[in-house]
């Protein structure tokens, strides 16, 4: 071998040895991060470092005070946060670590939605087994009812969205609409808008799916039939007579103009009703919050909301519906499913925790320790003006929310959902024949996936 | 692949050697080659252990997965081909690659045509400006994909955008571009100008590499510089315009970016399944689907392979020396 030849050799090999460094070196920092209770990947600061740790993915936004409250406060066990993505993208990476069977968090934020369909994948721990009773007064049975399948219990409530009728209370007030307590009194009040040349009344957008679905619940559909002790088998009924006239109503305004077909969480639909483009938002208890922070200022000049009760079909018969809610699960990969219990239960659970969030608009609490304590209820809300708006409208929406049994295919049955809405908006359906597609749809989906179809 | 020139030519060679010292140097020379052998592999190994860790081992895996199927409610069962069987008759796979190919029937020639014709143009101009305008075209290109598709969506806003603007001049509602009905030319539109100025840094350059005697031959023959451009020009730079063809092609299949970061604000118009790969991220991802995202994302392959071939096949005489 000549020199040319063996220098080359050396300097290749020199290549070949820093390559493989490298990845020992990325695969140990991948260990790392796999063990997520390594004190190093978390976001927020270990108080006690002996203590044994529990990661948390969640992204609240006040997710870092909150576990800085919970670590001061917990000598026997530390939380080790992290942010894996708001809503979808936290759920991406986490179906990713299931398929993997590793990289999963010991805890999770979830939203109710969604549970049932990790707990098909096995991903999430039964509760019960844990001490999850503990708890259970804490919360309404409706909250409760969310995160229960069968005799099991998923997760632990945290959030909760009872629905309302934010207003416009300046536009109102130019009109002269009173508040409508029945969806044809609502209508009415859109008619007389219009006429009047005033804004749209509300917005129907295709992809806030899960809004229309408790719209539809709150005139008597039950779409899903399912719990756990028999995983195998679902009953779904989506074409209800009740579903039906949701549907048109909803259709009916859209073709005579009245409400707007924009999509919702963006810039220009929060744009819109800062700049007075629409006078109501059937919305949930955490808009307020959304509005005024994350969405951006839904508060422009002039602009005056209040919050009045949800529209009923039967004023007799009220229902209260739900939209949104997020829970703290366990995981299967949890390396200690009981701490991790403890976690869940207690995180975001004390009062100091909660009323931060409270504080800075970030939950609606299910907690009772809140939703019946007297500050809670008489705290005037700044969004509103200085109205009293849990002790008036959110707090008695949640003590009559009866609970919701989801679907373990919720993204694909709000994906199925969002085109029947566009074929709703565009008029290139009636409100009964999108709806009895859908239903066709959802069953056919749900025996391709080897479900017993009741 | 032989060259046909070496081959030809070695015979050539040989019969000048002499015969004897050609055949005491042969044996030596192929112990040398055979032993420096490895040597060439140490050299491809850095970049061909990450090709096969990174590449090859992805993709036999996803191919594994692609041979499975698991329902949400039902056990992991080998299935075969049967994947690929329901692959391409689910009218949502089928009504994405529709689209797609659609939209690269109308995008490529429309993208062609705009990069060839600022190609030409900058070739023909010495000026200060021209270098300023090449800039100016290249960079939408410089820009990532997902923050030009942000400022793009700023720019359909029908309450911020500029449109609103211009139509309230005229006393008109600003259109909604991000719908169902317009979002094909929406899409177009953003595409076109995010990779016109990439076309056209590369026809520039096939440009700059003609010899500019042949100019001066054209002229001197009596053409006039249209002439010039697209009887000489353009002629001369075929490979590398096929090459910006099949770059395209395949780039308009696999479309992803524009459409995904768009979703939030399109009003219902991006489905779960708009074009195959959003289909494959969303049932890996969102529906837990893993087995059929990935052959999902095969099927898509062999669509691409498929349309790739086709296209080089009926190019094959017009084109220049692209592939051999």
């Amino acid at each position: 071998m000549n020199k040319k030849t063996l220098v080359a050799a050396v300097s290749t090999g020199a290549l070949l040895l820093g390559l493989t460094a490298c990845s020992a070196d990325g695969s140990t920092s991948g260990a790392g991060s796999t063990a997520a209770a390594d004190a190093t990947s978390c976001s927020n600061t270990i108080v006690y470092p002996d203590a044994p740790k529990v990661s948390v993915w969640a992204w609240y936004p006040n997710i870092n005070t909150v576990v800085d409250l919970f670590n001061k406060a917990h000598k026997d066990v530390q939380v080790c946060w992290s942010n894996a993505g708001q809503g979808g993208d936290e759920y991406a990476k986490f179906s990713t670590a299931i398929a993997a069977g590793t990289g999963a968090p010991d805890v999770i934020m979830l939203e109710d939605e969604v549970l049932p369909g990790f707990e098909l994948q096995k991903a999430l721990v039964d509760l019960t087994k844990y001490g999850s009773d503990d708890v259970k007064a804490n919360f309404s049975s409706g909250a409760w009812k969310d995160v229960s399948s069968g005799s099991s219990v998923y997760a632990i409530p945290v959030d909760g969205g009872p629905m309302a009728m934010i207003y416009r209370k300046d536009i109102f007030t130019k009109y002269g609409i009173t508040i409508p307590t029945t969806w044809a009194e609502y209508e009415a009040a859109a008619v007389k808008l219009k006429a009047a040349g005033g804004p749209f009344m509300g917005d129907f957008g295709s992809n806030v799916p899960a809004w229309f679905t408790a719209l539809m619940t709150q005139n008597g559909q039950t779409a899903w039939k399912y719990d756990n002790s028999s995983p195998q088998s679902i009953g779904i009924a989506l074409n209800d007579a009740g579903s039906k006239e949701v549907a048109t109503y909803w259709q009916g305004l859209i073709s005579q103009g009245l409400v707007d077909t924009k999509d919702q969480f963006n810039t220009d639909y929060v744009g819109g009703m800062a700049s007075g483009k629409y006078a109501t938002y059937i919305s949930a208890a955490w808009a307020p919050g959304y509005l005024s922070g994350n969405g951006g200022a839904a508060t422009g000049p002039g602009a005056e909301w209040a919050v009045a009760p949800l529209p009923q079909w039967d004023t007799s018969k009220p229902v209260s519906v739900n939209w949104g809610g997020s829970t703290l699960a366990v995981t299967t990969q949890a390396k200690d499913p009981a701490l991790a219990t403890t976690v869940a239960k207690e995180l975001y659970a004390s009062d100091a925790e909660l009323k931060d969030g409270v504080d800075t608009q970030t939950i609606f609490p299910l907690s009772k320790s809140v939703l019946d304590a007297e500050w809670f209820a008489s705290t005037p809300v700044a969004f509103f003006n200085g109205q009293k708006a849990n002790g008036e409208v959110y707090i008695p929406a949640e003590n009559a929310y009866k609970g919701y049994t989801y679907s373990p295919f919720t993204t694909y049955y709000y994906s199925e959902l969002t085109k029947a809405m566009v074929t709703i908006i565009k008029q290139t359906s009636t409100g009964e024949k999108a709806l009895d597609d859908l239903q066709s749809t959802m069953s056919t989906y749900a025996k391709a996936q080897g479900f017993t179809v009741q | 692949m032989t060259n046909p020139a070496t081959t030809l030519s070695s015979p050539g060679a040989a019969a000048t050697t002499p015969q004897a010292a050609s055949t005491s140097k042969k044996p030596q020379s192929r112990r040398r080659s055979v032993s420096r052998g490895w040597i060439g592999w140490l050299f491809i190994a850095p970049f061909g252990i990450v090709f096969v860790v990174f590449l090859v081992s992805p993709l036999a895996y996803a191919f594994y997965l692609s041979l499975f199927s698991k329902g949400l409610a039902t056990g992991t069962i080998f299935s075969g081909v049967g994947n690929y069987v329901k692959a391409f008759t689910d009218p949502e796979f089928l009504s994405g690659v529709w689209f797609v190919l659609r939209f690269a029937v109308v995008l490529i020639p429309v993208q062609m045509a705009v990069s060839l014709a600022a190609a030409l143009v900058l070739d023909s101009l010495t000026t200060r400006l021209a270098n300023f305008s090449r800039l100016m075209i290249f960079v939408p290109y410089a820009i990532p994909a997902v923050i030009g598709s942000i400022m793009w969506g700023f720019l359909y806003s029908p309450s911020f955008g500029p449109l609103n603007n211009l139509f309230s001049l005229i006393n008109q509602q600003a259109p909604e571009i991000l719908n169902s009905d317009n979002i094909f030319g929406g899409l177009m539109n953003v595409v076109v100008w995010q990779w016109a100025g990439y076309y056209m840094i590369i026809i520039y350059a096939a440009l700059r590499g003609i010899d500019p005697s042949i100019y001066e031959a054209a002229r001197i023959d009596g053409a006039n510089p249209r002439q010039i451009a697209l009887r000489v020009k353009v002629p001369m730079i075929t490979s590398a315009l096929v090459l910006i063809l099949v770059f395209a092609l395949i780039g308009t299949l696999q479309f992803f970016t524009e459409p995904q970061v768009l979703k939030p604000i399109a009003n219902g118009a991006i489905t779960a399944s708009f074009t195959p790969n959003i289909y494959a991220y969303n049932l890996a991802f969102q529906f837990s689907q893993f087995n059929y995202a990935s052959t999902i994302s095969f099927s898509l392959g062999i669509v691409v392979f498929i349309a790739v071939y086709i296209f080089l096949f009926s190019t094959r005489k017009r084109r220049g020396g692209f592939s051999s």
